[in-house]
C-alpha cells in the first residue's frame, strides 16, 4: 500500500522535488562552471541565455549558480532549525506529559507565551542584534519554533502514559528515564516526524524573508532570498532576476508540504481529520 | 444567563490570566533585547572621534542604561502600566505611543481587511472541498491550497508588481497616496488609497486564504461525520439545509479560534509586505527601530503586537461562547 505510485502520487512528488533539491545543493560545484560569487562586469544584466540559463545580475554573476548555491543555505537551515526545534519540542513535551502537575502546568504556560508572540517580531530583532549569519538564524528559528511540537507530543505523551504496556514496563522495574526514552519516546516519532518535515518548509520559508530583508545571509554570499532581493531593484529591466529565486523557494516549499501532509495521512489517520 | 456571576468570574480569571501572559512577553523581550551585545548609544558615540568613556557613561545614565537589566525593567514597566512608553532614542524623541498611534490604523486596517477578505473566499471553498471530499472538485481545491500554502508573500508581490504594476500600469506599486492626493476630491482620495492598497491586502488575502480554507474543510468534515447530521438527514432535511443549517454553524465555530491566532503571523509578515509596498505602517516601524536599535521603540512595538494577539484571542475566546451553547460560563468541574 505503501509504495502504490498511484495512490500516494502527491507523496512521491514531493519525494522527488526535496531529494531533487538536496541533489542540486549537493553537487552544486559540478553542475556549473562559475562560482557564486565571481563577478563579470562584461556580462551584467544578461538575459537567460544559452551560457547563463536563468541570465546574470547586475555584477555580472550567474544567477543558475547562485542559486544552486543558495540552496545549501537554505536547506542547512531548515535541517538545523527543526533539529533545534524538534529536540526542545520533544523534550519539553515528554517531560510535560509525563511528570504532569507543576512542571506540566509551567511548560504549558511558556508555550501558551510564545504562541503570543508576534516571533517574527523577536527572531528579526534579535538577528539584527546578535549581527545577521547563518548560525544566528537557525538558532534564532529553532528556538521560536517549538510550540507545537511540544503541545502533540505531550498529547500523545498523555495518552501512552496510562496504557498498559507502560504499567508493565513500571511492574519490572523500569526508571523513569527507561520508560521515557524506549517506551515512549519511539511512539511519538510519527508526529514528531510530519511536524520536521512542514518545519524545514517553515524555516526556508522566514530564512528567505529574512534575507529578503537584508538580515539574513549576507552578500556576496547567495541565499534565495537576498537573490530576489537584488531582483527588487532591477524589477523593470530584469524580471528573470525575481522570478527564478522565487520560483526556487516555492518549488521547495511546496514539495516539503507535500511530503510531510501525505507522511501526516499515511503513518498517523488520526490525524488526518486536522 | 450571559452575565452571571460564573461569567463575571470567568472574564475575572481571564483578565488575570490575560496580564500574566503579557508579563511574560514583555520579560522575556526586555531581557533579550538587552542582554544582546551592543548599545544603542553606540550608533551616537562610535563614529565621533571626540566621544570618551566619560561621555558615552553620561549618555549612558541619561538613558538610564547604566543600571542593572532588573531594575531596567522594573523602572521601564512600572511607566508602562501608566501608558508611558517613553521617548523614541531617534533623533526626533518623540513620544513612542504617539509614533506607533499614527502607524496603527494602516496595519490594523490592512490586515482586518484580508483576514475578512480571506474568510469570505475561503468559506465556500473549504465547504465545497469537505462536501465533495475526494472528488476532482475537492482535489483541484487541494492542490491549489498547496500552492498557496508554499507561496512566499514576498515574491507574489514582487511578481503582481512587475506583473500589474509595471507590465500594465494598471496599479501603483508603492506608497499609500500618489503624488497628485492633496488636489483630489474626497471620493478621489479615497479611490486613491484603495487602488494603492490594493496590491498590498491582495498579498495578505491570498496567504490566508490557504490555511483558513483547509482547517474549515477538516472542521467541516468532522462535524458531517456526527450523528446529529445524520439525525438531520434521516428527518429528511434537504442537503442544502443539512449542510448550511447544521453542518456549517458547528464547523465555523473552531475557525473563530483559528482566525484569533493568527494574529501574531499577520503582524510578523506586515513587516514584509510593507517595506516592499513602502506603506508607513507598524511594520515598517518595527523594521526602522531594530535597524537603530531604538529600545524604547522595539519594546513598544513589542509591547503593542502582544496586546493586539491577545486582544484577538480574547474576541475570538469570546466569540467561541457567545456561539457556541454547548460552552456554557459555568466553571468547568
Amino acid at each position: 500500500m505503501f509504495l502504490k505510485l498511484k495512490r500516494n502520487f502527491l507523496l512521491f512528488l514531493g519525494l522527488a522535488i526535496v531529494l531533487t533539491m538536496a541533489f542540486l545543493a549537493v553537487f552544486a560545484p559540478y553542475l556549473t562552471p562559475y562560482t557564486p560569487t565571481e563577478q563579470n562586469l562584461d556580462k551584467m544584466l544578461f538575459a537567460p541565455c544559452a551560457e547563463h540559463i536563468m541570465g546574470t545580475d547586475a555584477v555580472g554573476r550567474d544567477i543558475f549558480t547562485r542559486l544552486l548555491y543558495g540552496a545549501r543555505v537554505s536547506l542547512w537551515v531548515g535541517f538545523i532549525a527543526v533539529g533545534i526545534s524538534s529536540l526542545i519540542g520533544v523534550t519539553l513535551g515528554l517531560i510535560s506529559g509525563y511528570f504532569g502537575g507543576m512542571i506540566d502546568e509551567i511548560i504549558m504556560r511558556i508555550v501558551d507565551i510564545m504562541l503570543c508572540f508576534p516571533s517574527f517580531f523577536l527572531i528579526l530583532a534579535v538577528i539584527a542584534f546578535l549581527e545577521p549569519s547563518v548560525i544566528n538564524i537557525m538558532i534564532v528559528i529553532g528556538f521560536t519554533s517549538w510550540t507545537g511540537l511540544a503541545r502533540l507530543v505531550r498529547a500523545e505523551t498523555l495518552s501512552m502514559r496510562e496504557r498498559d504496556f507502560i504499567s508493565a514496563a513500571k511492574l519490572s522495574g523500569a526508571g523513569k528515564m527507561r520508560i521515557l526514552c524506549v517506551h515512549i519516546l519511539p511512539n511519538t516519532l510519527a508526529p514528531v516526524l510530519v511536524s520536521a518535515t512542514l518545519g524545514t518548509a517553515g524555516a526556508i520559508l522566514v530564512e528567505s524573508s529574512l534575507s529578503f530583508l537584508g538580515l539574513g545571509v549576507q552578500p556576496p554570499d547567495p541565499s534565495w532570498g537576498n537573490i530576489l532581493l537584488d531582483g527588487k531593484d532591477v524589477l523593470t529591466n530584469a524580471p528573470w532576476l525575481s522570478l527564478f529565486p522565487g520560483l526556487a523557494i516555492f518549488i521547495t516549499v511546496l514539495g516539503y508540504n507535500l511530503l510531510g501532509e501525505s507522511l501526516r495521512d499515511i503513518l498517523d489517520p488520526r490525524l488526518k481529520q486536522r | 444567563m450571559l452575565f452571571s456571576m460564573h461569567a463575571v468570574w470567568y472574564f475575572i480569571k481571564k483578565l488575570l490570566w490575560v496580564f500574566l501572559i503579557f508579563t511574560g512577553i514583555t520579560l522575556i523581550s526586555f531581557f533579550v533585547m538587552h542582554l544582546a551585545p551592543g548599545s544603542p548609544t553606540d550608533m551616537q558615540t562610535s563614529l565621533n572621534p571626540l566621544v570618551n568613556e566619560a561621555y558615552r557613561a553620561k549618555l549612558n545614565a541619561l538613558y538610564g542604561l547604566d543600571k542593572p537589566v532588573y531594575e531596567q525593567y522594573f523602572d521601564w514597566f512600572s511607566r508602562l502600566v501608566q501608558f508611558d512608553f517613553g521617548n523614541s532614542l531617534s533623533g526626533d524623541g518623540r513620544p513612542v505611543l504617539d509614533k506607533i498611534m499614527e502607524r496603527l490604523p494602516l496595519t490594523v486596517g490592512l490586515n482586518v481587511t484580508s483576514l475578512l477578505l480571506a474568510l469570505v473566499i475561503a468559506l465556500p471553498i473549504g465547504i465545497i472541498s469537505a462536501v465533495h471530499q475526494g472528488k476532482f472538485i475537492d482535489k483541484l481545491f487541494t492542490f491549489l491550497v498547496f500552492l498557496g500554502f508554499a507561496m512566499p508573500g514576498f515574491w507574489l508581490a514582487l511578481l503582481l508588481m512587475m506583473y500589474l504594476g509595471i507590465e500594465h500600469g494598471i496599479l501603483p506599486i508603492s506608497g499609500i497616496t500618489g503624488l497628485d492626493f492633496q488636489e483630489l476630491s474626497f471620493w478621489g482620495k479615497c479611490f486613491d488609497v484603495a487602488r494603492h492598497l490594493f496590491l498590498p491586502v491582495l498579498v495578505s488575502t491570498v496567504g490566508a486564504i490557504a490555511g483558513t480554507s483547509r482547517f474549515l474543510r477538516s472542521s467541516m468534515l468532522e462535524v458531517l461525520r456526527q450523528d446529529y447530521i445524520l439525525t438531520a438527514k434521516a428527518k429528511g432535511l434537504t442537503k442544502r439545509c443539512v449542510i448550511y443549517k447544521h453542518a456549517l454553524r458547528n464547523a465555523l465555530l473552531p475557525v473563530i479560534t483559528l482566525l484569533g491566532l493568527s494574529v501574531p503571523g499577520l503582524i510578523g509578515g506586515s513587516v514584509i509586505i510593507e517595506s516592499i509596498f513602502a506603506l508607513p505602517g507598524l511594520g515598517q516601524l518595527f523594521y526602522g527601530a531594530v535597524m537603530a536599535r531604538d529600545y524604547p521603540l522595539i519594546m513598544g512595538n513589542l509591547v503593542f503586537g502582544a496586546v493586539l494577539t491577545l486582544a484577538g484571542n480574547l474576541l475570538a475566546d469570546f466569540c467561541y461562547k457567545l456561539a457556541d451553547p454547548r460552552i456554557s460560563l459555568h466553571s468547568p468541574k
